[in-house]
């Protein structure tokens, strides 16, 4: 059995010793529908509520705008999983969250002008 | 309500994200084209996506739903302080096609990364992107040791359309993957008009024989 200093204790055989749902309490569905490109931002304001270890750092991950799918990445927990945590902290105020931009407009010419000019100042 | 979806409710500091997919067959470098692209170290996460029942005929209210969970690679480019893009590396896995119409609501279009050697893990992918009308580029991802083959012998391998763009790449140097992404966007951008056949073909429902043996 190895012991990481970082992420998920693991079992070379039994795989993770703390199942995923653990951390949200056995939940399997978010209170608030959540994408993995949701951007989720700290408020600053005080939760009454504590919830875990997996919250507080959930929390920390994202003091700037940032994405449901960095956050389990990060976490290192399942998508699904993270989602109940980041939902959590909406309930209680301590996060605020963006939807993702559907391109449902595929005629958004200045969305592509603007992502086009995004990529060439990488260059 | 701390959620809301309606057009403009977060002036500020939120930018918009956006998303494109990096899809192709097992093993073909998606993994490393979106790290070698991504600012940020490659993350991945598991996913639980949908099934729905698709062989069900005429069993109205009772259509089987199944979810799946799978791994996927993602990546990250700040283009300006209001956009950031994201990117998706699809499931490899033959198995997962169907749940690809998940994965593509919202995409602004995707790569459909080649390798010669193994062309036909490719074709499954074209064909996806070819009936919902998403736009994409094929990227022939040039692994030591393959054969250099012309773009247009690729296009004809491959029996793409035209206007479709093919591109060789590297995928594992960034600036050559920054350069796929200003192909696809340039595609995009002189594809506007055929925006709707899109919506039609999504709707089609239609699952892309998945090639598998």
């Amino acid at each position: 059995m190895t012991v990481p200093t970082d992420g998920p204790w693991l079992d070379d055989a039994a795989g993770r010793l703390i199942r995923p749902y653990t951390v949200s309490g056995g939940r399997t569905r978010p209170t608030a529908e959540l994408d993995l490109m949701s951007l989720v931002m700290a408020t600053g304001a005080a939760s009454e509520m504590y919830y875990g270890p997996e919250h507080s750092e959930a929390l920390g991950l994202c003091q700037g705008p940032t994405s449901v799918a960095e956050i389990a990445g990060h976490l290192r927990l399942p998508a699904v999983v993270t989602k109940i945590l980041l939902s959590d902290l909406m309930d209680s105020g301590a996060v605020t969250v963006r939807p993702p931009h559907n391109f449902d407009n595929p005629s958004d010419c200045s969305l592509l002008e603007a992502v086009l000019d995004g990529l060439r100042r990488q260059l | 309500m701390a959620y809301d979806d309606s057009s403009d409710p977060f002036p500020t500091p939120f930018p918009t994200a956006l998303k494109v997919l990096v899809a192709g067959g097992f093993g073909v470098g998606k993994t490393t084209f979106v790290g070698s692209v991504s600012e940020i170290a490659p993350l991945s996460t598991e996913e639980l996506l949908t099934q729905v029942g698709a062989d069900t005929d005429d069993l109205t209210g009772v259509e089987l739903k199944t979810s799946t969970t799978v791994a996927m690679d993602f990546g990250r480019i700040t283009l300006d302080e209001r956009h950031v893009l994201y990117l998706f590396g699809t499931p490899g896995q033959e198995r997962f096609w169907f749940m690809w119409d998940e994965l593509c609501r919202g995409a602004l279009g995707a790569i459909v990364l080649a390798d010669t050697r193994r062309l036909e893990n490719s074709f499954s992918a074209v064909d996806f992107f070819e009936q919902r009308g998403i736009g994409f580029v094929v990227a022939v991802n040039e692994f030591d040791g393959s054969f250099r083959y012309d773009p247009e012998e690729v296009r004809a391998a491959i029996d793409l359309r035209p206007d479709v763009p093919v591109v060789l790449c590297d995928a594992r140097i960034a600036s050559s993957g920054i350069r796929t992404l200003v192909t696809l966007v340039q595609h995009l951008l002189t594809a506007l008009p055929v925006a709707d056949a899109a919506d039609t073909a999504v709707s089609s429902g239609v699952v892309p024989d998945d090639g598998a043996a």
